[in-house]
């Protein structure tokens, strides 16, 4: 009677495992054999860790803020190519390059870079990089390898650079140059445009040769202007104009805007360009606009 | 001539045509989509006005889901929160045609409906988005539309340097006519005050929180301040690294992930960093296309390849979140009763091994 009782339990507990087996995969969706995710979060559900403000506390206060300018630290010995400082020290570089080599069909910018270095020299700042360069119009890139000496103390003044790259300037840009320096040479057919590109992000093909002059020459005052602080961009074309030609050079008035990544403004300028194929992109005149505060009454907008 | 006509209106409106999203759409003709969205998928998508902007527009979020009897997690993304960005928005719309596109017939997307709800904001920045369709000198347009206080003239507060969260600290202008102005106090916009109030009721049930901003092509996770870090700052580092190799592999475009302050600058009163704040885990800004060639204006020809990239990128963090949840908790719970099983079975083993024993010995 014994060994029947052991028997006998010993097929109900088996029932029973073999009834929760078959049950629970059904049950709960999930296989055992995925790994949990341990210690890399809140868990599932919970809506506090140490750094949560609860609502309800008021724990910052809301008094008088003063312009809050926290100093950034200057990076010093190597650079991690995916941080900032590097990145907008290639960025003044690729600015460099443009005004060097750029032209109506050469249009220069930064790729990658691969590694970078910053120092202090006296009072003044001092980077080294490596970096792949992209030519835009012709789809080709060259490696770089730069040298920057940013004006340390109080004085506004541009940064020095020395660059020598490999392959960059392979594609042949002549004949293009040439057909549209001979073009637009003559008096009889004064160009100008605006809005380039436009809200939609087009422009005309004809105006786009203009469109790489303006961003050539608006690398002439983004160089000048660049620090560690600043990373900019030629954000558009709002108007240009052409000149009669004066001494063999085409000459345009360009307004162009700059977008200032860091403070995120638009900056309005001017500026007078002349270009030849011999010659390359000069920049003449340069005219910093006032940001308009008088535009700001609000329109009809009935969108 | 009159029938060619109706259909060219008819083609415009609708977005049947299969380049409705492969161009940019005006204010008016997000709200006539919103409402598209929901007439021919009403059992999926309902919509919900969650608040005002200062010129008094509503402030209106797709919610999409498979409907459920029970609470469900959610994900939430918002698009346009700086005006000039058009790409956000022409994202947001992308995302929900994508997932009302494929939800029935991709299994992981269909799990991923039934178990979360989307809550997507197409435009957040309403009348910021308005003014800049208004004309081109009005294109480059960031912040909202509040006039400014105190005697100063220019107009509009940093939407995204306005949120309770080490607000004014860092990366931010007093000066009201600067673009990174951050207002006159946290909150001070209404805009900001919607999204706040929103993540505030749905926070335990948010489980990741998504902004999408360009241009510059990177994935930023929390904070912004440079002295504070995410307690899961590896995990954010990791699915964002992972959603950059996701985007890689469609157009092979560089995505760089990394805290605000390490990539691109620091700056403090940001959505992400209140998202993160209250608890919310898994939290992200996208800075899409381009890198500074079209900037804000980017080219309409590139709206296409530029969606379907970040889509790539939103669906790994997605997909990320959905298994975390769903799945771990799943496993734990299989987990669990396997050992219990186990141990049921070894101790009843064990048990009348004891009492054969017992009998025996007697």
């Amino acid at each position: 009677m014994d060994g029947l009782l052991f028997s006998d339990l010993t097929v109900w507990s088996m029932d029973w495992t073999l009834l929760i087996l078959l049950v629970v995969p059904t049950v709960v969706h999930g296989n055992p054999t995925v790994t949990v995710r341990t210690g890399s979060g809140p868990p599932v559900g919970s809506n506090q860790h140490p750094n949560s403000v609860p609502l309800s506390e008021d724990t910052q206060t809301t008094t008088e803020v003063r312009e809050v300018v926290v100093e950034e630290v200057m990076m010093t010995g190597m650079l991690n190519p995916s941080h900032y400082p590097a990145r907008r020290a290639a960025t003044v570089v690729q600015h460099y390059l443009n005004t060097r080599y750029g032209s109506p069909y050469r249009w220069i910018f930064l790729s990658k870079v691969h590694s970078g270095s910053a120092e202090d020299v006296a009072e003044m700042r001092k980077y080294q990089l490596e970096l792949t360069m992209q030519e835009i119009i012709s789809n080709v890139s060259g490696q770089c390898s730069a040298e920057l000496l940013f004006p340390g103390g109080e004085g506004q003044s541009a940064p020095q650079v020395q660059a020598s790259c490999e392959g960059l300037l392979q594609s042949n840009t002549t004949a293009q140059e040439e057909a549209f320096y001979q073009q637009h040479r003559a008096s009889n057919n004064m160009v100008s445009g605006n809005d380039i590109p436009d809200s939609y992000g087009h422009m005309e093909p004809n105006m786009k040769p203009f469109w790489h002059l303006g961003g050539v020459a608006s690398s002439f005052i983004m160089l000048r202007e660049s620090n560690e602080s600043t990373l900019y961009n030629m954000a558009q074309v709002a108007n240009f104009t052409q000149l009669e030609t004066e001494k063999d050079q085409l000459r345009v008035n360009y307004h162009v805007l700059l977008h200032e990544m860091i403070s995120q403004e638009i900056i309005h300028w001017k500026l007078l360009v002349t270009w030849s194929p011999e010659q390359g992109v000069q920049v003449l005149q340069t005219e910093l606009q006032p940001k308009c505060h008088n535009c700001e009454a609000p329109p009809n907008t009935t969108n | 001539m009159c029938v060619s006509m109706y259909s060219a209106v008819w083609s415009r409106e609708e977005t049947t045509e299969r380049n409705y999203y492969t161009r940019y759409h005006n204010m008016s003709e997000i709200t006539a989509w919103m409402e598209q969205m929901k007439r021919e998928n009403p059992d999926v998508v309902s919509s919900m006005v969650y608040g005002q902007t200062y010129e008094r527009r509503n402030i209106t979020l797709l919610k999409i889901g498979l409907s459920s009897t029970v609470r469900k997690k959610a994900i939430w993304m918002d698009c346009g929160i700086h005006a000039r960005e058009w790409i956000a928005p022409a994202f947001c719309q992308y995302f929900v045609r994508e997932i009302l596109r494929t939800y029935k017939t991709d299994t992981k997307v269909n799990e991923m409906m039934k178990n979360l709800d989307f809550y997507i904001t197409p435009v957040l920045n309403v009348d910021g988005y308005i003014y800049s369709w208004h004309n081109e000198s009005t294109r480059l347009w960031r912040k909202s539309r509040s006039p400014g206080t105190g005697g100063c003239t220019c107009y509009g507060t940093d939407l995204n340097r306005n949120f309770y969260a080490n607000w004014g600290m860092v990366g931010v202008s007093t000066d009201c006519c600067s673009e990174t102005y951050c207002g006159t106090k946290a909150l001070s916009e209404s805009e900001a005050w919607a999204v706040t109030d929103m993540l505030g009721k749905m926070r335990e049930d948010i489980l990741a929180f998504l902004t999408i901003h360009s241009y510059s092509q990177l994935i930023l996770v929390p904070y912004g301040h440079p002295n504070i870090s995410a307690p899961n700052y590896d995990e954010l580092m990791e699915v964002g690294l992972g959603a950059a190799k996701a985007i890689k592999a469609v157009h092979g475009m560089d995505y760089t992930v990394g805290t605000s302050p390490d990539v691109l600058y620091a700056n403090s009163g940001s959505s992400r960093d209140f998202a993160r704040l209250i608890g919310i885990p898994l939290s992200f800004t996208f800075e899409l296309r381009d890198k500074g060639e079209h900037g804000f204006e980017l080219p309409e020809d590139q709206i296409q390849p530029t969606c379907e990239e970040a889509y790539a990128g939103a669906q790994h963090i997605i997909t990320y979140t959905h298994d975390k949840a769903f799945y771990s908790y799943a496993a734990t719970v299989t987990a669990t009763l396997w050992t219990t099983l186990l141990a049921a079975w070894v101790s009843s083993a064990i048990l009348l091994t004891i009492i054969c024993m017992y009998k025996q010995v007697k």
